[in-house]
């Protein structure tokens, strides 16, 4: 496919990695910042052309007259929507892309039309983070929570303790430990190295596992593998940025929530939104506020500024002082995995959460969600199968029947409302999501294929 | 530095050229002029030298890093240059000793096309093609054409791209993907080369002189199959033939590749090197005839007029082909003609040279000093094409400038110190690092009258003009090798 994408910021540049990774994947990065691409080129083999993006004549030397795909992903809405108009008018580019942050924007269904601002899908990467915190934070004892079918099944990563059920057991008597409940383990993590889920592997303590189930069930199945903890009660968050403030929005209700911001200007405008969450002037890292602000009793610590160095040092810091549970933005992918061994329990990747729910637009065959779980060890992936069994590889027959590429395995399925964990001789039906998982990257497109309606079977 | 995976690389592409000799073998066997003998043997130890440092690293597969890339092009350039003598010298034609062979080759490769074979009518036909084809293969450059058939380089493949590709500005790419990039340029480059073929043999030329021409005049490269050069056919249709494709050839190919993909003539227009490339050729074009024409230099206006816009392109593309006795013509003509071979082609063309767009460079920004000094306070970007360039690029040039000309100093020093007389030295410098081939004084018909160390000061001489100098100092500095 050939892609243009526009801003080669954080997210910008990981986009990028991601697609130039594919080799049927075209990619022409445009930025204004020269270093930045020349950087982007010294490492992918992509184009760059340094300019404003929603120039129609960059576009054009872009090689818009033939892209099938226009990301726009720089830090100004504004371009980002003009980009998208310019592409689709003059260019009559297929599928426009555009990150769009201001909730002013988000907030306005019609705006996003073919006949007023073409602009086919919208991604914002703060709300989805959000939202990923969010979920954590619900879980308590989760270490990543993914949502499919809009939420009706749930992917959950935790670590199992001594005195969970399930632990020291193989995983084939999981129905006799609970029964009723249906899960499934997609994925186990132990010392760092993956581990092939058969019905012969034995959890251990201090594994991470990876099971999917219908939301309403979750807390039982985490229950088998640890004592559940209590739900979170109090909430600190380090950084009122714009991800800070929406948490701080969602969570206020249920939570007592506190947000430390250095910003004053800042502050006194998230007071004014705020209702009853306490905005704190002042930094993060000073242990006397800490203190002040009893640390000691908090059941999570998010630090969520733009910094990731900050963040990470006043997650340990929040952590040595007695905070229950902490958690750290970090855009860097490098000290992710630096950090999460070590004295922060989670750290959110920000653009992990966004390449998810972007790739998903740019696969084709009708693929919902792409998904990376922690670690990289695998990809989750949600792909709706449309057509009969004349048309489709997948609708009218088994799991067993289908003929899926090596390392990718069916674990669930998702009709209407029911969450049905996958088994050899489950039928798959049209307009089922059905929800893979993968350990090798280069098999997505293979997965694309199977779940797109051939002509080839007519 | 990874040596594995640089020995890997380069087993790789060894390997790979070893391909080259089969053409020669083959014309061999057709014409059965008895050479095919000395193409198989340096075939066997070619592919056998290359599966050799391949087989025990062929598992390192990593990515190039940048200095990795420089390593590889200059090892290729070098060992290729040397290998490709072997069946040059393997023939035994005219006693050859082996520092004729790899001159020819080296020549041959950097597309300069300074000869020291005497008598080139007679040589068989697989040596004639194979002297053709490394031209060929050298003209778009052997790693460029690497690139496009081994996918595998990857993003290394732009490392070693840009180590070769001529030109100041190397990151510009005509398709997102290297390969597809590597691959429109060889396509481009065979297109004209076709083109180039049909036309010399419709004008005249047997079938195989066509063919080895077109090779040679596509690559900017200057070797023929005849002493006399293009001077042989005798032939105004054939110069004329001549003429268009080395200008075709002398630009920037990403230029051929956007004109061709929007079927217009407005990218050329629209290139601020181009046109200077056209305008500098026009005026010495112009000088040249009206001083041929002036001296009575030939009998006919129309004989001045044909034979000095070919010498002046030939040269001033650096190709190096001759009709006339161009280095006997009256006053500043050689000179002349020899300094425009400094400014030489496009960068991204086949051309050798210090390449158009630097002198453009240089002259903006001589003019933006001159009016510094009117306005001290101004701020005068220096513009290419409406566009500023960036500081960078106009200090690299600088650099590159000073360099060049310090190292043909170096070389003429050295040249006469082997007992060259100053003339010769001169112009042999000029011809071999601007890729021109034939020079002034005793180089000017071939270069087998010069000794020994000469030919192999030359033969360095080539190789930093085709790899633009830098590609090749960068690993004699310190730095380079520090871990």
């Amino acid at each position: 496919m050939n892609i243009i994408i526009l801003g080669a910021g954080q997210v910008g540049s990981t986009v990028a990695t991601e697609l130039a990774k594919e080799e049927s994947n075209e990619i022409t990065v445009v930025d204004t910042n020269q270093q930045i691409l020349s950087e982007l080129q010294d490492r992918l083999d992509l184009r760059t052309i340094c300019g404003n993006g929603s120039y129609p004549g960059l576009l054009e030397d872009a090689g818009a007259d033939d892209a099938d795909m226009l990301i726009a992903l720089t830090n100004s809405d504004e371009i980002n929507m003009i980009a998208c108009q310019v592409a689709s008018s003059l260019f009559h580019t297929p599928t426009k892309i555009a990150r769009i942050r201001s909730p002013e924007y988000l907030g306005r269904p019609g705006l996003f039309a073919e006949d007023s601002i073409p602009v086919d899908f919208m991604i914002s990467p703060e709300s989805l983070v959000t939202e990923y915190i969010y979920h954590l934070i619900e879980h308590p004892s989760a270490l990543q929570v993914l949502d499919f079918a809009g939420g009706r099944a749930q992917l959950v990563a935790v670590k199992a303790f001594h005195g969970g059920l399930m632990v020291g057991r193989e995983l084939k008597t999981m129905n006799d430990v609970v029964p009723g409940i249906d899960m499934r383990v997609a994925a186990i993590f132990r010392g760092g190295e993956s581990i092939q889920p058969s019905a012969e592997c034995v959890i251990e303590a201090e594994d991470e596992v990876f099971f999917l189930a219908a939301r309403e069930h979750i807390p039982t199945v985490i229950s088998e593998m640890r004592k559940l903890e209590k739900p979170n009660k109090r909430i600190m968050l380090a950084g009122g940025g714009n991800i800070g403030g929406q948490l701080a929005a969602m969570m206020e209700k249920d939570y007592q929530v506190k947000v430390i911001e250095t910003n004053p200007a800042r502050t006194r405008q998230l007071s004014a939104t705020l209702n009853s969450t306490i905005v704190l002037l002042g930094d993060a890292a000073n242990p006397d506020l800490l203190i002040e602000e009893n640390i000691e009793s908090m059941d999570v610590f998010c630090a969520l500024t733009n910094d990731d160095e900050a963040n990470i040092l006043s997650s340990m810091l929040a952590k040595r002082m007695g905070a229950k549970k902490v958690m750290s933005l970090i855009n860097r992918a490098a000290y992710v995995d630096l950090v999460e061994s070590g004295l922060i329990d989670i750290a959110i990747s920000p653009h992990q959460v966004t390449i998810g729910a972007l790739l998903a637009h740019i696969r084709r065959g009708d693929v919902v969600a792409v998904h990376a779980l922690r670690r990289g060890s695998a990809e989750a992936i949600e792909a709706i199968a449309h057509g009969d069994k004349t048309t489709s590889r997948v609708v009218g027959r088994p799991i067993e029947e289908i003929n899926l590429p090596e390392g990718t395995r069916i674990s669930a399925i998702v009709r209407g409302e029911d969450v049905i964990i996958a088994h050899h001789d489950t039928v798959i039906e049209s307009e089922d999501h059905v929800i893979l998982f993968l350990t090798d990257k280069k098999k997505i497109a293979a997965v694309e294929k199977l779940f797109q309606v051939g002509i080839t079977y007519f | 530095m990874q040596l594995l995976v640089i020995q890997r690389i380069f087993g790789l592409l060894v390997m790979v050229f070893s391909i080259a000799l089969m053409p020669p073998i083959a014309t061999g066997l057709i014409y059965g002029d008895g050479a095919v003998e000395p193409f198989v043997e340096a075939f066997v130890l070619t592919l056998g030298f290359g599966f050799l440092l391949y087989l025990p690293v062929r598992k390192h597969r990593k990515e190039l890093r940048l200095r990795d890339g420089f390593l590889v092009v200059v090892l290729f350039w070098t060992v290729l240059g040397i290998a490709g003598g072997l069946p040059i010298y393997l023939s035994g034609v005219y006693d050859i000793s082996i520092t004729d062979a790899v001159f020819e080759s080296i020549s041959g490769i950097t597309t300069t096309g300074a000869t020291v074979i005497v008598g080139i009518d007679n040589l068989p036909h697989s040596l004639l093609l194979y002297r053709q084809e490394l031209q060929w293969l050298g003209g778009m450059g052997i790693i460029v054409l690497a690139v496009a058939v081994l996918p595998m380089l990857g993003v290394g493949g732009m490392q070693l791209f840009r180590a070769e590709t001529p030109g100041p500005v190397k990151d510009t790419k005509l398709t997102p993907r290297i390969t597809e990039t590597a691959k429109a340029l060889w396509y481009i480059y065979l297109g004209l080369t076709v083109a180039c073929c049909l036309a010399y043999w419709l004008a005249g030329m047997s079938f195989f002189d066509a063919m080895s021409h077109s090779f040679s005049t596509v690559a900017i490269g200057g070797f023929s199959t005849h002493d006399a050069s293009i001077g042989y056919f005798d032939s105004t249709a054939i110069q004329f033939i001549a003429i268009v494709f080395m200008l075709l050839s002398g630009i920037n190919f990403a230029i051929h590749f956007i004109a061709f993909r929007h079927r217009s003539l407005k990218p050329y227009q629209r290139d601020a090197e181009f046109r200077t490339y056209i305008l500098v050729l026009f005026i010495v074009s112009i000088i040249t005839v009206g001083y041929l024409q002036f001296m009575h230099t030939f009998d006919s206006t129309t004989e001045s007029i044909i034979e000095g816009l070919f010498q002046v392109v030939s040269i001033g593309t650096t190709t190096g082909f001759t009709t006339a006795e161009y280095y006997s013509w009256p006053g500043f003509l050689p000179v002349l003609l020899l300094y425009v071979s400094f400014i030489g082609g496009c960068s991204g063309s086949t051309g050798g040279g210090i390449k158009v767009i630097r002198i453009l460079l240089l002259v903006k920004q001589g003019v933006r000093e001159l009016r510094r000094l009117v306005h001290p306070n101004a701020e005068f970007p220096v513009k290419i094409g409406k566009k500023p360039m960036p500081e960078k690029v106009i200090e690299a040039v600088w650099g590159f400038f000073a360099a060049y000309f310090a190292i043909s100093a170096l070389m003429i020093l050295l040249l006469m110190a082997t007992g060259l007389n100053q003339e010769t030295a001169f112009s042999a410098v000029a011809a071999c690092l601007n890729n021109l081939g034939p020079g002034l004084g005793d180089v000017g018909r071939n270069f087998s009258s010069i000794n020994d160390p000469a030919k192999w000061i030359l033969c360095m001489a080539m190789l930093l003009g085709r790899l633009e100098i830098f590609t090749l100092l960068v690993l004699f500095t310190p730095t380079f090798w520090k871990k």
